[in-house]
């Protein structure tokens, strides 16, 4: 395992489940050609049946039975345990699991942002941050021509000090959504634009796994900022947003 | 109380959860109960504080704090040298052994228990809540406090080094 694939993280985030549909479409595609990769995922199978023949440690029944006395009825604990162990509970194991992910979906806005955030995360895997790349909006913004049901403001920032890096195609929240790569000395921003359709109120700032989320509706699209820049840092960057024709 | 039953219908249906993560840091059954205690005693004083949400990252992330300060605490009180005296080589060699074979020979008693067990804890804790939680990227990062990109290679490396050591096992 001496030589190496930039796309060994994306290739775990696949294995884990991790990837949306068209991100793991295109990782296929790679994996097809990349023997890295091949052994990258033999790798990942052999660790994961290892670790899966380590013991679970469940909670031992004094210590349950102790807690329990002192807290009340206790409900039984969720069984979840090695399931993958047996086929059949495999199978009811999933139709739970989706059934669960219908009623205990998290709210709205707390989904929204950390889908935001892990979008933002990875399109910085090593080639991952635009389909598009081109600094130049009159390039940009024709590519998103019918690949989205709305127009996105592409503004080209670079005077301000926010060169645009390229452009993306990207799911979130069931629809597709621009996001626009910019870059600020070091720090990328991820600018995520959709048509504004919500009648739940979005929180303006908020800050998710060390990341800052800006939000500000305009001409009728929804905009998003993410990136790892100061609040303050990023506010600036709305404001010549917003005053950039 | 009123409080201590919402307290227990929140946290107790991850009291496996809780106690399989402090067992894997903290190495022994023993010290993995009073670290779960530990954690519960907390998680009390903090519930008024809690909003929903993930009740099980938000109990785990207590307990590996627990863990942590347990740990930390056992660092300190048990800070002993390897070994006695000024000189000398601490272990006197197998004579019946080159390095190599007793190296190897060690390597093959170990299980993959002992491989998860002697990973350093940022690796084993993500491997942990990954591989026998199923905890998602996002939840991992939530109850380890470092970011999702870093968890990502935390886990790649913990995996890398489980199968370079399994395959040496063989």
């Amino acid at each position: 395992m001496s030589q190496s694939c930039d796309r060994a993280l994306l290739l775990q985030a696949e294995f884990d489940g991790e990837l949306d549909a068209a991100q793991s479409a295109d990782l296929a595609q790679h994996r097809e050609t990349c023997a890295v990769c091949r052994a990258n995922w033999a790798t990942l199978e052999a660790s994961r049946k290892a670790v899966r023949g380590v013991d679970y440690h469940a909670a031992p029944d004094a210590l349950r039975a102790r807690l329990a006395a002192r807290l009340g009825p206790a409900p039984r604990t969720a069984a979840r345990r090695r399931w993958w162990r047996e086929p059949l509970s495999f199978a009811v194991g999933a139709a739970l699991a989706a059934m669960l992910l219908l009623v205990v979906r998290p709210q709205g806005n707390d989904a929204l942002l950390s889908a935001l955030v892990d979008d933002h995360v990875r399109s910085l895997q090593p080639g991952h941050l635009y389909d598009v790349a081109s600094s130049d909006k009159h390039t940009v913004k024709p590519w998103f021509d019918g690949k989205l049901d709305f127009a996105p403001p592409v503004k080209d920032l670079s005077a301000e000090g926010y060169p645009l890096v390229g452009g993306r195609l990207d799911y979130l929240g069931g629809r597709a959504v621009a996001a626009l790569a910019y870059e600020h000395g070091k720090h990328p921003i991820n600018l995520f634009v959709w048509p504004v359709n919500s009648d739940v109120p979005a929180p303006a700032a908020s800050v998710r796994e060390g990341y800052n989320i800006l939000h500000w509706d305009d001409g009728g699209m929804s905009l998003w900022a993410v990136s790892d820049m100061e609040k303050d840092e990023l506010e600036e960057f709305r404001s010549d947003w917003l005053k950039t024709p | 109380m009123e409080r201590d039953r919402d307290f227990a219908a929140v946290a107790l249906p991850h009291l496996d959860a809780a106690y399989n993560l402090a067992r894997w840091l903290a190495g022994s059954g023993a010290e993995a109960e009073d670290i779960v205690q530990e954690a519960l005693v907390r998680a009390l004083t903090y519930f008024p504080g809690y909003r929903g949400g993930n009740a099980r990252a938000w109990l785990l992330r207590i307990v590996r704090n627990a863990a942590y300060a347990a740990l930390n605490a056992r660092r300190a009180t048990k800070a002993e040298p390897l070994w006695d005296g000024d000189e000398g080589v601490p272990e006197p060699a197998d004579p019946g052994d080159d390095p190599e074979t007793a190296l190897i020979r060690r390597r093959t008693a170990l299980r993959i228990d002992g491989l998860v067990e002697q990973l350093p804890a940022e690796l084993k804790e993500a491997l942990v809540l990954r591989e026998l939680e199923e905890l998602s990227y996002r939840e991992i990062a939530e109850v380890t406090g470092a970011p999702v990109g870093t968890v990502m290679s935390r886990l790649w490396r913990a995996r890398r080094l489980l199968a370079k050591a399994g395959a040496g096992e063989r």
